[in-house]
C-alpha cells in the first residue's frame, strides 16, 4: 500500500529578552546553576509575576512577520503538573486567546515549487528549570536559571507531507526568528527545539490516521531521523496488523529509535485555568502599527529583492538569504566591492556561497565567527573585479586573509601580487605556440578542445600571473 | 488611663508629645503578649529584640522631628505576610520552618511608615477556616469568652487586637477572613476593594479574592493604616494605579442624605435574630445622624457561597502546588522516590481543611468538570457583581450584618464544613464582586459582640471609613474592652 505522511510542528522558541517573562532575573545563558533564579523563579510563597513587556512586543513581531492576527485581548492561563524542575506546580502558558492567531509561511521544495504550511497558533509561556541527572549518585540536581526563560510556541498545521518538508519549515521558522531579531535560535543551548506529531494514512483517505507525538528534538538532522523512524515504525505496525496507539514518544538520537513516554490514558490533565496573578495583555492598534514599523526586511521580501535588484538566480538568493547573518555579510561585502554592478554581486554571491561557506563549514565556524569580515572579502572581491589580482591570486588573498595577514590590499602589497602585463602574456604565448607545433595543427584541424591545453600551460608559465581571460583572447587571436 | 487602652491615633499623639516613646510602648505590649497570650495564643512568634531595635529608630525619628503617625506605632502582621529572616508559617505545619528571605509589600510599606512589629499572628491554615481552629499552632480564643472562636482565618489578628496586645494589626480577606473575625472580636475591620493593597510577599490562597486590609479599635485607626498599605505596586500585575487619598480627609463629613441600601437577603432565614436585633437598632442609629434607609435586592446573593466554594478552592489547589517538598518548607522523612515525595510531604505538611480544598479545587478545575464549575462559578460571579452595580446606582453604602452568628464554642462547627462555610455568608459577596467592606462593633447578643457589615462602591473606602466614624462617634460599643484583659 502506498502511505501518505502527514506532519505537524510545535516549536518552542526561546525569546531574546535579557530578563525574563515573570521576572527580572537574567536569561544569559551557562550560569552557574541556580543564579540566576530569583524569588520568583523560584516560585517561592507569595511571589507574584509581572509580565515583560519585550516578549510581548516580540511574539507580535512573528505574528506580523507571518501574516497572522494578532491578538488585542490575550489571556494567561496555568498549566498544572508537578515536576521538580517547574518551582510553581504550574507552567504560566496561553491556552485560549493566545497572543497570535493564524497565519502562514511558505516553504520551497525540492522540485523548486513552493507550498504554504498553516500556523495555526503562537504562544507565550515560560520554560522550566532542568533536572540534572548525572553527578548525584541516585539523586537529581535542579538547577532553576532557565526557569521563567520566556518561549514562543509556534504551532503548525498538519500540512507537512515528508520529513524535508518538516525540516524545510522548521528551517524557515529558524531563520524567520532570527531575522526578526527575536531569539537567537541556538538549538544547542536549547532555545530552538521542537515536538513533532507524525501520523500515516493509506493515499488518498481523507481521515488522519493516529498520531504520536516526538518530544524535544533539537536539531534539523535529528527531526528528518525521527520523523522516517517513526513513520517507518507506524507503517510497519500498521502492516502487521496492530493499531497505532496515540501516545508521546521520546527520540533517542544515540540508540536511533523512538520510544514510548506516555499514553494517551496516561495524558496529564493540566487543569487550565486563566492565571488570576496576570491581567489581560491588551493590545492596540498602535502598538500594532508601531511594532510594524520596527519590523525588518523578511527572507522572502530579500530573496526577491537579490534575484530582482542584483539579478540573481533564485537558487544564490535562497541560500544568501536563509540565514540573516549571511544575508547581511553578503550585503556588506557587495557594497564595499564596489558600485552595484550585476558582476561583482555575483561574484560576491560566489564566494560567500563557495569558499566562505565551505571554509567556515570545515573549521567549524559560523558568519559571525568568520576571521574574514564583510568588509575584507568585499576589498577582495573590489581588486578582482577590477583585475588588479588573478582568481589565482584571489584564492591566495583569501588565504591569507584567513590565517590573519590583513586585509586584501596589504597582503597584495607585501606579496606584490600582479597580473602580467599583457606585453609578458603575448610573448609566453608566442613561446607555447612555437613550441607545440603538433597541437597547432590539431586545433587548426578544428579540435577546439585543444584551447584548454594553451590556456593552462599559459597559465603554468606565468606561475598564475596570467589572466585566464586575455589569454583566452590573446590565443584565439593568435591562432586565426 | 494606661497605655493599652488608647487606640491607635490616640498612640501616634502620645508618642509625638513624648508622653512615651516608642521603646517604653512595644515593652508594654511586650509584655502583655507575654502576660496573656498564654491562654489566647493569638501570636505564632513574637520578635520582641526585633521590635525593640525598631522602637529605638523610632524614637530616633521621633527625636529628630522625622515621625509620620505610624512611627513607633507597634502593630502585629497576620502570618501570611513574608517578613525577611523571620518565621513566615502561614499557620501551617507546611511552613513551620519556613524563614522568608524577603518581605511583602505590605512588610515594607510598615517599615517606611516606622511602624514597629510586635510579632506574626496565628491564622487559619493557609487562611482557610473562619474560626482559627485549622491553624497548626492550635486554636485562638476569643477574648470575650476564651471557650469560643474568634472567627478566622485572621482569629490571631482580631483576638490580638481585641485584648489590646497590639493597638492594631493586619488581616487578610478572601471571603471574610478580616470582617467576620472583627464582628465576633468586637473590632473594626476593613477589607479594601481588590487591587488597592499589594498582595506581593502575601501568602496566596485564592489570588483573585485575596486582599490585605487593618484591622483596628477604630475607624478612624484604620485609615491611619489604609493610608500606609494602600497604592500601586509594580510587583502586583493586579493591584491598581490609582492615586490614594488621605483616608482620615473625609471623616468628619456628616451623613445627612446619605442612602444606605439594605438588601432583603442579608436579614432572612439563618440571622440569629438577637444579632439581627442589634443590626436595626445600629440602622435606626444612622437614621437619627440623617441617613436614609432604601431597601435593596442582591438576587443572587445566595449563590455567593457555592461560586465562592469553587472559585477559590480551584485557584488554592494552583496556588499551593508549590509546596512539593523540593525548594522549601515541609519535606517527608526518607522519601522512596519523586512520587513518594510529594504524596507524603503533602499529606504530612497540609492539614485536613487545606486538603479538602486542594480537592475541590482540583476536582473543579479537572477536564470535563471545569465547564460545569470552574467557568459556571465564574458567571454566577459576574452575576453578584452585577447586582451590586444595580444596587449601587441607587444606594451609597449597603449595610447588613456581618455574620449571621455572634462567636460560636470551639469545636463547634469543626466537623461540619457547611455550617463552617455558612458565616462566612454574608462577606463573600463582597469578595467575589472585589468591593470594599467593614465590620464595626455595633452591640452584643450572648454577652458577644456584633459587628454591623458596611458595603461600598469600588475604591469607595473613604466613604466606608467616614461613615464608620460617625457611627463610632455617636456610639461606644467600639470602646468595649473584654473584662480580662482591661
Amino acid at each position: 500500500m502506498e502511505w501518505e505522511i502527514v506532519i505537524g510542528l510545535e516549536i518552542h522558541t526561546q525569546l531574546a529578552t535579557k530578563s525574563k517573562i515573570f521576572s527580572g532575573a537574567s536569561t544569559a545563558y551557562g550560569a552557574v546553576p541556580n543564579t540566576q533564579a530569583c524569588a520568583v523563579d523560584l516560585g517561592l510563597p507569595g511571589v507574584l509575576p509581572v509580565l515583560n513587556k519585550e516578549a510581548v512586543t516580540m511574539a507580535i513581531k512573528f505574528g506580523l512577520a507571518i501574516g497572522a492576527e494578532v491578538s488585542r485581548h490575550s489571556i494567561f492561563a496555568r498549566k498544572n503538573y508537578f515536576y521538580p524542575d517547574l518551582p510553581k506546580g504550574y507552567q504560566i502558558s496561553q491556552m485560549d486567546d493566545p497572543i497570535v492567531g493564524v497565519g502562514s509561511i511558505e516553504i520551497e521544495l525540492e522540485d523548486g515549487k513552493t507550498k504554504t504550511i498553516g500556523v495555526t497558533r503562537a504562544h507565550l509561556e515560560e520554560d522550566a528549570g532542568k533536572s540534572l541527572h548525572e553527578d548525584y549518585q541516585g539523586m537529581t540536581g535542579i538547577d532553576l536559571n532557565r526557569a521563567g526563560t520566556p518561549l514562543l510556541e509556534i504551532v503548525s498545521e498538519p500540512d507537512m507531507r515528508s520529513a524535508k518538508e518538516a525540516v524545510a519549515y522548521m528551517k524557515k521558522i529558524h531563520s524567520l526568528v532570527r531575522y526578526l531579531e527575536i531569539s537567537d535560535g541556538n538549538m544547542q543551548e536549547g532555545s530552538f527545539r521542537c515536538d513533532a506529531n507524525v501520523s500515516v494514512r493509506p493515499k488518498g483517505q481523507k481521515e488522519f490516521g493516529t498520531r504520536a507525538e516526538l518530544k524535544n528534538i533539537n536539531s534539523f538532522k535529528f527531526v528528518e531521523k525521527a520523523i522516517n523512524l517513526e513513520v517507518e515504525r507506524q507503517i510497519d505496525v500498521i502492516e502487521s496488523g496492530g493499531k497505532v496507539v496515540q501516545e508521546t514518544r521520546l527520540y533517542d538520537a544515540d540508540k536511533h529509535e523512538t520510544r514510548s513516554m506516555r499514553s494517551k490514558e496516561e495524558a496529564m490533565d493540566y487543569r487550565y485555568f486563566p492565571d488570576p496573578d496576570l491581567l489581560p495583555v491588551e493590545v492596540s492598534e498602535k502598538d500594532i502599527d508601531e511594532i510594524a514599523k520596527t519590523l525588518p526586511e523578511l527572507p522572502a521580501v530579500k530573496q526577491a529583492r537579490f534575484e530582482k535588484e542584483l539579478g540573481m538566480s533564485r537558487y544564490d538568493a535562497s541560500i544568501l538569504t536563509a540565514d540573516k547573518d549571511l544575508a547581511d555579510y553578503f550585503e556588506k561585502a557587495t557594497e564595499t566591492s564596489g558600485p552595484k554592478e550585476s558582476g561583482r554581486a555575483k561574484l560576491a554571491a560566489n564566494w560567500v556561497i563557495g569558499d566562505l561557506s565551505g571554509r567556515l563549514n570545515k573549521e567549524d565556524k559560523t558568519i559571525s565567527t568568520s576571521p574574514i569580515t564583510a568588509e575584507m572579502l568585499g576589498g577582495m572581491i573590489k581588486r578582482l573585479a577590477e583585475n588588479a589580482i588573478t582568481s589565482k591570486m584571489a584564492k591566495e588573498v583569501f588565504d591569507a586573509m584567513w590565517n590573519g595577514e590583513g586585509d586584501a590590499d596589504t597582503i597584495i602589497e607585501k606579496r606584490g601580487l600582479k597580473p602580467a602585463d599583457s606585453g609578458e602574456v603575448e610573448k609566453i604565448i608566442d613561446e607555447i605556440l612555437a613550441n607545440n607545433p603538433e597541437q597547432v595543427e590539431q586545433f587548426k584541424a578544428g579540435k577546439g578542445k585543444v584551447l584548454g591545453f594553451f590556456v593552462g600551460q599559459a597559465m603554468k608559465v606565468s606561475k598564475g600571473k596570467a589572466d585566464p581571460a586575455q589569454v583566452n583572447k590573446l590565443l584565439t587571436e593568435k591562432l586565426k | 488611663m494606661s497605655l493599652h487602652n488608647k487606640n491607635l491615633t490616640e498612640l501616634s499623639d502620645e508618642l509625638k508629645n513624648k508622653n512615651v516613646s516608642s521603646v517604653e510602648l512595644t515593652q508594654h505590649f511586650l509584655d502583655r503578649i507575654e502576660t496573656f497570650d498564654g491562654d489566647l495564643n493569638s501570636f505564632v512568634t513574637v520578635t520582641a529584640d526585633h521590635a525593640l531595635a525598631q522602637a529605638k529608630q523610632a524614637d530616633d525619628a521621633i527625636a529628630k522631628g522625622e515621625a509620620g503617625p505610624l512611627t513607633g506605632i507597634p502593630l502585629a502582621q497576620k502570618d501570611i505576610f513574608c517578613t525577611e529572616d523571620i518565621k513566615t508559617s502561614c499557620g501551617s505545619k507546611m511552613l513551620d520552618n519556613f524563614i522568608s528571605p524577603y518581605n511583602a509589600t505590605v512588610v515594607e510599606k510598615f517599615n517606611a511608615a516606622g511602624a514597629v512589629m510586635l510579632g506574626k499572628l496565628n491564622m487559619d491554615e493557609f487562611a482557610m477556616g473562619s474560626s482559627n481552629e485549622t491553624s497548626f499552632y492550635g486554636p485562638v480564643s476569643n477574648p470575650w469568652n476564651t471557650n469560643c472562636v474568634p472567627g478566622g482565618s485572621s482569629g490571631g489578628s482580631a483576638a490580638s487586637v481585641a485584648a489590646r496586645l497590639a493597638p492594631a494589626s493586619t488581616g487578610t480577606d478572601t471571603g471574610g477572613s478580616i470582617r467576620q473575625p472583627a464582628s465576633l472580636c468586637g473590632i473594626t475591620g476593613l477589607k479594601p476593594t481588590y487591587g488597592r493593597v499589594s498582595r506581593y510577599g502575601m501568602i496566596a490562597f485564592a489570588s483573585s479574592l485575596d486582599q490585605a486590609g487593618p484591622i483596628t479599635q477604630t475607624a478612624e485607626d484604620a485609615g491611619l493604616m489604609l493610608n500606609a498599605m494602600a497604592g500601586f505596586d509594580p510587583k502586583d500585575s493586579t493591584s491598581v494605579e490609582k492615586d490614594v487619598p488621605d483616608y482620615t480627609a473625609n471623616l468628619g463629613n456628616d451623613l445627612k442624605g446619605l442612602k444606605i441600601g439594605l438588601p432583603k437577603e442579608y436579614f432572612g432565614e439563618g440571622l440569629d435574630s438577637e444579632v439581627g436585633d442589634v443590626i436595626n437598632t445600629s440602622i435606626e442609629q444612622y437614621k437619627k445622624l440623617g441617613a436614609e434607609i432604601v431597601d435593596i435586592e442582591l438576587p443572587n446573593s445566595g449563590l455567593s457561597v457555592p461560586a465562592y466554594y469553587v472559585v477559590a478552592p480551584a485557584e488554592c489547589s494552583s496556588n499551593l502546588s508549590r509546596f512539593d517538598g523540593v525548594r522549601f518548607g515541609y519535606r517527608c522523612d526518607d522519601p522512596k522516590d519523586l512520587e513518594d515525595l510529594y504524596k507524603r510531604s503533602r499529606s504530612e505538611g497540609f492539614g485536613p481543611e487545606v486538603k479538602r480544598r486542594i480537592m475541590i479545587g482540583t476536582y473543579a478545575l479537572s477536564s470535563g468538570y471545569y465547564d460545569a464549575y470552574y467557568l459556571k462559578a465564574q458567571k454566577v460571579r459576574q452575576l453578584i457583581s452585577d447586582d451590586f452595580k444595580q444596587a449601587f446606582k441607587k444606594v451609597d453604602v449597603i449595610m447588613g450584618p456581618t455574620a449571621p452568628n455572634v462567636a460560636f464554642n470551639k469545636g463547634e462547627r469543626s466537623d461540619d464544613p457547611i455550617a463552617m462555610y455558612l458565616s462566612d455568608i454574608y462577606t463573600i459577596a463582597t469578595n467575589l464582586a472585589g468591593l470594599p467592606g467593614m465590620s464595626v462593633p455595633a452591640g452584643f447578643a450572648n454577652k458577644l459582640p456584633v459587628g454591623l457589615q458596611i458595603i461600598g462602591n469600588y475604591f469607595d473606602e473613604s466613604r466606608l471609613l467616614n461613615v464608620a466614624h460617625q457611627y463610632q462617634k455617636n456610639t461606644d460599643w467600639h470602646t468595649q474592652m473584654p473584662e480580662n484583659y482591661r
